[in-house]
């Protein structure tokens, strides 16, 4: 099975009949306003929202906790540590020689926590919820961004997408050869450089031949027409406004809880 | 006016050369050739003789003076062709590789955007191209999960919805199986039938094209054009014809000499055995066959056929020990294993490599290194053999599959022949008693065809087993021993020879 990067994965949801460039503005603003701050509050209200509206997306709780555990795994990591290095203040909740957990260190990593997932989330919402050929669409239409450059990564995503076959049919090419990942870890660690290398030539060869096909078919000459419309509506008009509004109750919260802890100060 | 028609394109090339930067000596030099509007040109040659090279001349892709060297000029309608884009519109041989975008609709549309065509005729034109190419699908079908054939035809609805005068094809039938072949090469009369644009074809194997055009251009290898007329006239004179299957090029009954077929033999002892075999292409995927019985002894020869995507190759990639069986066992006798056990998926590869040999389909996947002899090298080198012992070895090798001259070239500048017989060179560096090799005559020419034909009787006449993955006919007959036919995820012994 080829994993085709540039197809959706969801078909029918709401967010994916948005606008790309309006997810991206909803994206980017929720973004922001979890990192201006280091406090729970915001965090908590960012990511709190963030899981409301995962049913606008189509995916279910068990597909999506599939596709990002490392991310949550990450975050409980680096509330651990943050947990066990922060400044010891308030009561002491747990003291086990060097493993000495107060209120204080505890509220500082469940903010790192939630702060990490309520950052990464919005990317990954727009990320599922869009097909790149839509953002393509968008951000040469809408933003009026060069068409030779956005279209130039469209194709080269979709390259991407074929690389995991090509390194599996690479690995099975070298086993046959004799060069497989036998012997000690540094034998391994070299067949994994000269695999990679190899997965290297093989892409620059085929992103050679592949803008010569795009360039006998006139790309890249002049002008352009886009056969698929970018449109907005009142979708978008929706998403922008759900995550400014987001952002806006995240940051008030945080200040009226007192714990807004602005990072630039 | 109907939609679709469109002015055919008028085609000169006066005195025309070119040589690729780097490169000493012209690829192709002192052509000169007038095409008329609505010829269908079958363009022949050797391989190197420029047959490609002129094709992206025509189609404005050969680049500017950093990526070589022009002389005389090619016009398109009396333009250059850079000047024309859009008029002439290219297909090449790797479906994969001129494939843009991810969904069918939009990869049509790709090159009508480009030409600035307003969207409503973009996509009145994306339906008529699909029709014409009789590819039936829906418009946000991924582009990736097409067959060969529907992609290759993919690939003509894209440059048909550019409304060229103009159709370059270079080797388009090449990778695909016969049925894919004939997909291809009827959609393409279809439309120039509809259209009546210009037709440049380049092709090894004239049979395909040779009722479709109604003029045969031959290259000669030193420059210059050696025969231009009807197809009847050029494939029918002694001289040409002798000078074509020299070059290496399929002519209609004028199969390609092969000596003289070895003396039966019977098969020896069993090397290896497949019982109750099912073969997954990935770990945790489905299964693509299941139940294969099988037994290759020594001095034997085994072709496995079938449709595209029946599971051919993953079985190939399983007896040789490069999967592992999802279910049913792949036995290697002693003779073969020689102490290593009895299961190929287990070997370390420097033990497979002694003991199973596997040519991919695309040469490519196989290079390792930076020249031909290292190439040749890396797997006794891997495989520990004394430099005394494999020296003379792959001297001999490289003799006879003509890499002599090659061996300080890098293998991914070869041509696709010579890709083809290093590739097996390698292999046999290590003297596997067993070699299977995946659709081993794809794209080649008749002169490779035939030598790989010579080299692989002369193996199994000295007691080694070969299994070949192919759709290739002539090759299954020439080659002879068992047929094994796979089909709807099961494998049946049609017969043995």
């Amino acid at each position: 099975m080829s994993a085709d990067l540039s197809a959706p994965v969801l078909s029918g949801a709401v967010l994916l009949r948005a606008n790309p460039l309006s997810k991206l503005f909803a994206a980017g603003i929720v973004t922001v306003a979890v990192m201006l701050s280091i406090d729970w509050v915001s965090a908590a209200v960012v990511l709190s929202g963030e899981l409301l509206l995962m049913p606008l997306l189509g995916i279910s709780a068990r597909r999506l906790l599939l596709r990002i555990w490392p991310l949550v795994a990450a975050a409980a990591v680096g509330g651990y540590g943050t947990a066990l290095l922060a400044e010891k203040t308030g009561r002491v909740l747990l003291d086990a020689g060097p493993f000495l957990f107060t209120e204080g260190s505890v509220g500082a990593g469940i903010a790192v926590a939630l702060r990490g997932l309520a950052v990464a989330l919005p990317g990954i919402f727009l990320l599922i919820s869009t097909d790149p050929t839509d953002l393509a669409d968008a951000l040469g239409q809408k933003l009026r961004l060069p068409h030779r450059f956005v279209l130039s990564a469209l194709a080269a995503m979709r390259l991407a997408g074929l690389l995991l076959d090509q390194w599996r049919m690479l690995g099975l090419a070298r086993h046959a050869r004799g060069a497989g990942p036998d012997g000690s870890p540094i034998a391994r660690v070299r067949d994994f450089l000269g695999q990679s290398f190899g997965l290297l030539v093989q892409a620059i060869r085929r992103a050679t031949r592949l803008a010569v096909a795009m360039e006998a078919r006139g790309f890249g000459a002049g002008p352009r027409t886009w056969a698929r419309e970018s449109t907005f509506s009142a979708v978008d008009l929706w998403v922008a406004a759900a995550g400014a509004a987001l952002a806006a109750a995240a940051v008030a919260a945080a200040v009226a809880a007192g714990t807004w802890n602005l990072l630039l100060t | 006016m109907t939609a679709g028609s469109t002015r055919p394109v008028a085609a000169t090339a006066e005195g025309w050369g070119w040589r690729h930067a780097g490169r000493p000596g012209f690829a192709v030099r002192g052509v000169d050739l007038r095409i008329e509007p609505g010829e269908r040109v079958l363009l022949l040659g050797a391989s190197g003789s420029g047959k490609s090279t002129l094709l992206s001349a025509l189609a404005g892709v050969l680049g500017d003076a950093e990526e070589g060297e022009q002389e005389g000029r090619i016009l398109l309608d009396g333009d250059p062709p850079a000047a024309r884009r859009g008029r002439a519109g290219l297909v090449l041989q790797d479906p994969d590789s001129q494939i843009v975008l991810a969904r069918v609709g939009d990869e049509v549309a790709f090159g009508a955007e480009n030409l600035s065509v307003p969207p409503p005729e973009i996509w009145r034109r994306v339906r008529e191209s699909l029709d014409d190419v009789g590819l039936d699908v829906p418009l946000d079908r991924s582009t990736s999960e097409l067959s060969g054939g529907q992609k290759q035809r993919l690939a003509l609805a894209a440059v048909l919805a550019m409304r060229p005068g103009l159709l370059l094809l270079d080797e388009p039938t090449a990778n695909l199986d016969p049925q894919g072949v004939t997909e291809v090469r009827d959609a393409v009369v279809r439309t120039l039938d509809r259209t009546n644009a210009t037709l440049v074809v380049v092709e090894h194997r004239v049979a395909v094209w040779a009722d479709v055009v109604d003029r045969v251009v031959v290259l000669g290898a030193g420059g210059g054009i050696l025969a231009d007329g009807p197809p009847a006239a050029v494939l029918g004179d002694p001289a040409t014809r002798s000078v074509l299957a020299a070059a290496g090029v399929w002519i209609p009954g004028w199969p390609p000499p092969l000596a003289e077929a070895p003396g039966s033999r019977t098969p020896g002892a069993e090397l290896l055995a497949a019982r109750g075999l099912s073969a997954a292409r990935t770990r945790r995927g489905p299964a693509v066959l299941e139940g294969v019985e099988l037994s290759l002894p020594e001095g034997s020869a085994l072709s496995i056929v079938g449709a595209n995507g029946s599971g051919k190759s993953t079985l190939a990639l399983t007896l040789a020990g490069l999967l592992r069986a999802r279910a049913g066992t792949v036995t290697a006798a002693d003779t073969l294993a020689r102490g290593a056990g009895t299961d190929p998926a287990r070997w370390k590869s420097a033990q497979l490599v002694q003991r199973i040999g596997s040519v991919f389909q695309d040469p490519e996947h196989q290079f390792l290194t930076g020249t031909v002899a290292q190439e040749l090298e890396f797997g006794p080198r891997s495989a520990r053999i004394p430099a005394a012992e494999y020296g003379p070895r792959i001297e001999a090798l490289a003799e006879r599959l003509r890499l002599t001259h090659l061996l300080r070239a890098n293998p991914f500048t070869l041509s696709g022949g010579e890709k083809r017989r290093l590739s097996v060179a390698t292999v046999l560096a290590t003297r596997p008693a067993v070699l299977v090799l995946d659709e081993p005559t794809f794209g080649q020419d008749a002169g490779t065809w035939a030598e790989l034909v010579g080299l692989l009787r002369g193996l199994v006449a000295e007691g080694r087993s070969v299994v070949s993955v192919t759709h290739d006919d002539d090759f299954s007959r020439a080659l002879g021993g068992g047929i094994l036919e796979v089909r709807a995820g099961s494998a049946r012994l049609m017969a043995a020879a």
